[in-house]
């Protein structure tokens, strides 16, 4: 059976905190140890700076909206936002021997999570799909 | 959440204390109490992470322009204390191997 926990917020830097308690709270009880949760934490985060960053030009009070699928054998997290679209075939992450700050975002989230898919020709917004596989003696 | 930043600085080496999460609402305040060492061309900054609780990538690239600008003047920036999750932060950017990161403060006051 699905658990699902959605979390609505707007795009306020603050904010980002409160999600990731919520999002701690989702691993635990996903059956993920405090390590992978503390990455997953992490990849979520960087995807709500990017859409605050990206997609709201770091505009506030614009939504966010996070489900989270709690699956007999992965953590889902489904990011929708109503910014700017972003050109899904620019969307990569930098070289690591590039030592220069900034551009860590989108490694970040695709090294943590298993799966990660971005909507491709919105009109309008963004849609981004995360999946992380629970470990079988985890679950 | 805001951060809670002090510094003090003894001779050629500043230990700044950050404590909190670092994060995209809160990487600009430790951003500046980085740069207002490295105006003053401080030979070692030492940052003392033990009482970060987080950090994301907006708090990597902020040490990464502290490191790069303490280059410049032949300086350096270095971290310590570092707990598991900002640690793994680190290493999952590969950022370890730039960083000289040590145990505490004192072992970066000995050392680096």
């Amino acid at each position: 059976m699905t658990k699902i926990i959605v979390l609505n917020l707007t795009s306020d830097p603050p904010l980002l905190s409160v999600m990731r308690a919520a999002v701690s709270k989702v691993c635990e009880i996903a059956g993920f140890d405090a390590l992978d949760t503390s990455k997953i934490i992490l990849a979520i985060d960087e995807a709500c700076s990017n859409i605050i960053r990206h997609a709201y030009k770091g505009k506030g009070g614009q939504s966010i909206r996070i489900t989270c699928k709690i699956k007999p054998t992965k953590l889902e997290f489904i990011l929708e936002d109503e910014g700017e679209p972003a050109d899904v075939k620019k969307i990569k992450s930098r070289p690591l021997d590039e030592i220069r700050p900034g551009g860590l975002g989108v490694y970040i989230i695709t090294s943590v999570m298993d799966k990660v898919i971005y909507a491709d020709g919105m009109e309008a917004g963004n849609r981004l799909v995360m999946q992380k596989s629970i470990p079988k003696d985890k679950k | 959440m805001s951060l809670k930043i002090s510094n003090t600085v003894k001779g050629k080496t500043a230990v700044l204390r950050i404590a909190g999460e670092v994060d995209m609402f809160s990487s600009p305040q430790a951003r500046n109490a980085i740069m207002e060492l490295v105006k003053q061309r401080v030979p070692k900054v030492i940052v003392d992470l033990g009482e970060v609780s987080y950090m994301d990538s907006s708090g990597v690239a902020t040490l990464i322009e502290g490191l790069q600008l303490c280059h410049k003047y032949n300086g350096n920036l270095v971290v310590a204390g570092l707990r598991d999750n900002v640690r793994e932060v680190f290493e999952l950017t590969r950022l370890d191997k730039i960083f000289q990161i040590f145990q505490d403060v004192e072992t970066a006051k000995a050392n680096g």
